[in-house]
């Protein structure tokens, strides 16, 4: 059975420079994957290319054997791959089931005509999905918010709304784009809970971009480390930490150790 | 003086603002597009309207007044919703200043497309538009105002509308979260332009004589007025800023000088409201609600 996930020799250039080199990524299903990099590597262009937002210059993206370039956003959302945002992108003014429900469009299962009139299955099929929102939110204990603006909510939950609202999309890959920015320790401790949770109980795999090392090694069972766009290492968390190309790309190198923070 | 004559014709027009206000306030204030060509819907559905009536089916309109009043209503409506698919496939890739350009434009050019065809008038205009079911037309006004607030009411409260408000709320994320944004773009553009056909043609009855100068430019920045002061992504704030903007020229009627003016009065209170009030009447109103709530809290 081929990989859930298989991109190859992924590139895109903007204009002159190549953002992303030729970058061979392999994910099997239900893994918990991490990629890492300093600022600027080119892991955020990565989930842009995964997930349709950019169009990558050549290489494949093959999800279950299929290949999925060139697809539209959307359509991609539809294959099985659901995303979060670095900068938290929710639908501000709508509640937050109303941002689930938004994910929920796809498997609405009403006609517009049924919508207009009340009639059919509009009436059953909305208390579906609301259910199944509600359902999602009280597997990240967000049930109590749900009614509240998404804006409304601290910065910590609206973050859990993201990923609530990825999940609502039943996907088969969830990209993470650093869930942990701008929490605190115990926070993100709580979130390194929830992110296996979600893992386990919607039986998914997941790619995380972090830049908080605590939370990467802490579970994360395989690594990919970008610097200026290509891949310069992958492996277990124990063997990422000791590699010299890793260090040298978090640390700067070149002065054998001795360079001061 | 029969106030009624005075009156019923007012009342009238208002409903068919309200429906131009509510149509507008579906593709900017609910998909947050920025589209100030209106007018050019609002004539397509006048024009077709009126050609559907006077030139289409004149027995039929003789004999059924009320069936063909739907119908020639629903030509309008069908006409602009047509255009506004047109008009919107290759527009909705521009995004907001260029967006707006772009539907000015559109409308100018449906205005001056009419005032150089022969076949409804040119810069003669198109008269001759019979008031198809006399003194029942008010109630069939009424009806499809009200119609037309229902269905905009219920679409809004469905997946689809969720959809369209998302695409306002965060375009990227929508996408990402399996939304069409090009399709519901385009719906909601299409929508707002067959209720402005709508609109349009209750008024080609309604007035019975029609020109390309009754839909030039203000009567869109017009719109976009009730719209605004009423607060975008509103329906309730639609029908309110309608029902404003319809009637501040009528409350302006004691004194010349003030009606003369009142373009200047319109855009006085356009500046004022998106300085203090950018949410609108219905911003005001939930921030009244809200600081009650929190006082009684």
């Amino acid at each position: 059975m081929s990989a859930l996930l298989d991109i190859a020799a992924l590139t895109i250039r903007f204009g002159g420079l190549v953002a992303v080199n030729r970058v061979d990524i392999k994910i099997e299903k239900g893994e918990l994957v991490g990629l890492i990099g300093p600022n600027g590597a080119g892991k955020t262009t990565c989930f842009n290319m995964l997930t349709g937002v950019y169009e990558p210059t050549s290489g494949t993206i093959c999800l279950e054997g299929k290949n999925i370039n060139g697809l539209a956003p959307h359509q991609i959302c539809s294959k099985g791959v659901a995303r979060t945002f670095q900068n938290i992108r929710l639908f501000k003014s709508m509640t937050v089931l109303e941002n689930l429900l938004v994910s929920l469009h796809r498997e609405r299962g009403y006609s517009l005509a049924e919508a207009l009139f009340g009639l059919g299955r509009f009436g059953k099929r909305e208390q579906e999905m609301r259910t199944k929102a509600m359902e999602i939110l009280r597997m990240l204990g967000l049930d109590h918010r749900a009614h509240l603006p998404a804006s409304s909510l601290p910065y910590g939950e609206q973050r859990k709304v993201e990923i609530a609202r990825a999940l609502a999309t039943s996907p088969k890959l969830l990209l993470l784009d650093e869930p942990a920015a701008g929490m605190n320790p115990s926070e993100t401790a709580q979130l390194a809970k929830d992110i296996q949770k979600i893992r386990k109980d919607f039986d998914i795999t997941v790619l995380l971009i972090e830049h908080d090392m605590s939370l990467v090694m802490k579970i994360c069972e395989r690594i990919y480390v970008l610097d200026y766009g290509q891949l310069i290492a992958q492996g277990k968390p124990e063997e990422i930490k000791r590699d010299p190309r890793v260090i040298e790309a978090y640390l700067g190198g070149g002065l054998g150790g001795e360079q001061h923070a | 003086m029969n106030y009624l004559d005075y009156l019923i014709p007012l009342l009238q027009l208002l409903c068919m603002n309200v429906i131009l206000a509510a149509s507008l306030n579906v593709i900017n204030g609910y998909c947050g597009l920025f589209s100030i060509g209106h007018a050019g819907f609002f004539a397509i559905g006048a024009y077709a309207a009126a050609a559907g009536s006077k030139l289409l089916m004149p027995e039929f309109a003789a004999a059924q007044p009320a069936l063909a009043l739907i119908a020639c209503v629903m030509i309008g409506a069908a006409a602009a919703g047509l255009a506004g698919l047109v008009v919107g496939i290759p527009c909705l890739r521009l995004t907001g200043d260029y967006l707006a350009i772009a539907t000015v434009g559109f409308g100018e050019i449906i205005r001056i497309v009419l005032l150089n065809t022969e076949a409804v008038g040119a810069s003669r205009g198109f008269p001759g538009i019979v008031l198809l079911t006399g003194k029942w037309f008010p109630l069939w006004v009424l009806l499809f105002t009200v119609g037309s607030l229902y269905f905009i009411h219920r679409l809004m409260r469905s997946s689809t509308g969720r959809a369209i408000l998302s695409i306002r709320e965060d375009e990227i994320a929508a996408r990402s979260m399996g939304i069409n944004v090009r399709f519901y773009k385009t719906f909601a553009f299409v929508v707002g332009a067959f209720f402005a056909g709508l609109s349009g043609g209750f008024f080609a009855h309604h007035s019975q004589f029609i020109h390309p100068s009754n839909f030039n430019f203000m009567i869109s920045v017009m719109v976009l007025l009730m719209i605004v002061v009423g607060g975008m992504g509103s329906q309730m704030g639609a029908v309110l800023g309608a029902i404003i903007v319809t009637l501040l020229p009528e409350a302006l009627r004691f004194s010349e000088t003030l009606s003369s003016i009142r373009m200047l009065i319109f855009g006085l209170i356009m500046i004022l409201v998106v300085l203090w009030q950018p949410q609108g009447l219905m911003g005001f109103y939930r921030k009244l609600f809200a600081t009650r709530k929190a006082e009684h809290a």
